[in-house]
């Protein structure tokens, strides 16, 4: 129990992903709404951004962007240290999971606009019976 | 001319954009410009087949960025092979689409095209990157456009199933980019072989092994292996017919080729057989997966949703058969993957022709359909034969080797599920062949029921249904060569 807590406290940007993880997978399952499973769809896919997010972080390190590289004096002799920046490429990555993310929610939200106008609901139990009412098949 | 790899995922891009374009001008320029598209996607894959078995191993850069840093094309045999089979039942199937998407969607012919050919873009870009991290957006492009395409089936249903297929989908690919951050986290590299050439210096590492979790489970959904597989009956049966012709071969097939990819370069087999030694547990869950599939599909009504629960249990085999752990089970898993394709596009192209004159396919619309439709059901004779596993048909001998595979790793329970779904598939498609052939029409009373007409499908349709029959009997004969060429040197 007393290795725990340090545990926590050193790592908690994992157990800070994992939680908003589980928080978001939760309302994906038990949600009854269709716009909160969304919401929760949501969540889930932010806690992996936010996890890519800070694997690239360094302590006491910058932005990766090298000041006077264009034409300044002492350019050419600064030596850069890759340890002084923090690391971009996951961040860069994101920006693509990003997109996906956002292309996944609006196809998302066009289907469930495309429910709510057929059967006047967004509710999953309400869906299950109007869909019993319809019969098997087309 | 080098840029062959390139071509194959480019061509259908542009046509994508061009299609999407054409339709302002002219509706049925947006079909032209498709299958131009995909009939170059298909030469070059073909022209890039030969040239890997000629002379290896492809490794292309894209905009001439080396690898780790830039995104790699890597094309070896295996990819070779499963990006011709995919932009050729893609584009074979466009050819005999024409008419039943104009029937289906007559008001969008211009966005199915040009979803279609995303669509393609995307399987074909799966099967041919070497980076993890351009696999997962590829998946996720893959994936948007089939939810697109579910909706724009069944009116009724098509939305619903689309939307828990988007759900089940994202838990899926998000798992998946998880196990890759993890990975990212240990080797610093995205590239597929200098990830595996990191990798073997630190197998016994837990990162690692999370990470081999994470992305199993991840590919494992969106190949909807057996307790993970809940959205595929009903975002397949309820999507327009010409798109299922199409996601139910290809989807899944190229899921089993991404595990089987990871598998072999990143991971490799010493790591997953001997430090983990997972064989076991995997090859149960296949074995569930098939013995599971092929119940539920025994308790359908609807031929389409039965021919589902079929692909259910094919996933099995090829899992099972991939995770047996010996050269025997993989050769048949791959080459499962390339039959398996093949039977599942030639009955769905038999299905499609029904859904085309019969609107329906409750088993119990199909009365008397040996006589109204004799072609289409001859194509479906063969490909029902090729599934069961009747010998000179292409399903017979990948289960052969899977069977060997099991012995050869004392896997009895896989052999047995293996036998018992055959059996049970058989069963299954004699209820259908019974039905179609010995209940005549239901309202023939007396014996002078007038002779049946004949209403077969449109000629377009009826070729290449056809074509893929018979080609399930020429691959079979050929598979002999398959494997020699293919498979066996892949393996090496």
């Amino acid at each position: 129990m007393t290795d725990l807590l340090p545990l926590i406290v050193a790592k908690y940007n994992y157990w800070l992903y994992v939680i908003l993880m589980m928080i978001g997978l939760y309302a994906m399952i038990a949600k009854n709404n269709l716009i909160k499973k969304l919401v929760g769809m949501n969540i889930f896919q932010t806690a992996i951004i936010l996890f890519y997010v800070s694997i690239g972080y360094k302590r006491d390190a910058t932005i990766p962007i090298i000041q006077n590289a264009h034409g300044g004096h002492d350019a050419h002799n600064a030596v850069i240290h890759a340890a002084d920046y923090i690391n971009p490429l996951p961040h860069v990555l994101m920006l693509t999971a990003i997109v996906v993310s956002v292309a996944t929610f609006g196809v998302a939200m066009a289907l469930a606009v495309r429910i709510y106008q057929r059967y006047q609901t967004l509710e999953e139990d309400e869906l299950r019976m109007r869909l019993v009412d319809i019969g098997p098949e087309k | 001319m080098d840029h062959y790899p390139a071509l194959i995922v480019i061509a259908p891009l542009l046509a994508a954009l061009l299609a999407g374009l054409a339709v302002w001008i002219k509706e049925r320029l947006s079909y032209s410009i498709a299958l131009m598209g995909l009939g170059i996607s298909t030469f070059s894959a073909f022209k890039v087949l030969m040239q890997v078995i000629n002379f290896g191993t492809i490794q292309y850069k894209m905009a001439g960025w080396a690898p780790p840093m830039g995104i790699e094309y890597r094309i070896d045999l295996l990819n070779a092979m499963v990006l011709l089979l995919i932009s050729s039942i893609a584009f074979l199937n466009l050819l005999a689409s024409c008419k039943s998407v104009t029937q289906e969607t007559s008001d969008r012919a211009g966005s199915f095209y040009t979803i279609y050919l995303l669509f393609v873009t995307g399987l074909l870009g799966v099967s041919a990157t070497g980076d993890l991290f351009n696999l997962y957006v590829l998946i996720e492009i893959t994936s948007l456009t089939s939810y697109a395409m579910v909706a724009l089936g069944d009116r009724n249903r098509g939305p619903l199933a689309s939307l828990n297929y988007v759900f089940i989908g994202v838990i899926g690919a998000s798992f998946y980019l998880l196990g890759v951050g993890y990975l990212y986290l240990k080797t610093g590299s995205l590239n597929m072989v200098d990830v595996a050439n990191i990798l073997s210096g630190i197998q016994g590492s837990s990162t690692v092994l999370v990470a081999f979790i994470l992305i199993m489970i991840g590919i494992w959904i969106k190949m909807a292996l057996f307790p993970m597989h809940i959205w595929l009956p009903n975002a397949y049966s309820y999507s327009p017919v010409a798109f299922a012709r199409v996601v139910a071969p290809l989807m899944t097939k190229v899921m089993v080729y991404v595990m089987i990819r990871l598998m072999i370069t990143v991971f490799g087999f010493d790591y997953i057989f001997e430090t983990l030694n997972l064989s076991d547990a995997v090859v149960w869950l296949g074995t569930i997966a098939i013995l599971a599939g092929a119940v539920m599909a025994l308790s359908q009504t609807n031929l389409k949703k039965m021919l589902t629960y079929i692909i259910v249990c094919e996933i099995g085999y090829m899992v099972g058969g991939a995770w047996l752990g010996n050269e025997l089970g993989m050769t048949g898993a791959i080459l499962h993957i390339f039959n398996d394709a093949l039977m599942t596009f030639a009955l769905f192209l038999a299905v499609g022709n029904m859904v085309y004159k019969l609107k329906t396919v409750e088993l119990t619309d199909l009365k008397g359909l040996f006589g109204k439709m004799p072609w289409t059901m001859a194509g479906f004779v063969l490909a029902a034969f090729s599934i069961i596993g009747v010998p000179p048909t292409c399903g017979f001998f990948s289960k052969w080797y899977l069977i060997l595979g099991a012995f050869e790793a004392g896997a009895y329970h896989f052999a047995a599920a293996l036998i018992i779904s055959s059996l049970i598939c058989a069963v299954l498609f004699f209820k259908v062949f019974e039905i179609c052939f010995f209940e005549s029409m239901a309202h023939g009373h007396g014996d002078s029921h007038p002779p049946v007409e004949i209403r077969e499908a449109p000629i377009s349709m009826l070729i290449v249904s056809g074509f893929v029959s018979l080609s399930l009997i020429i691959v079979g004969l050929y598979s002999g060569t398959i494997v020699n060429t293919i498979i066996l040197p892949f393996l090496k």
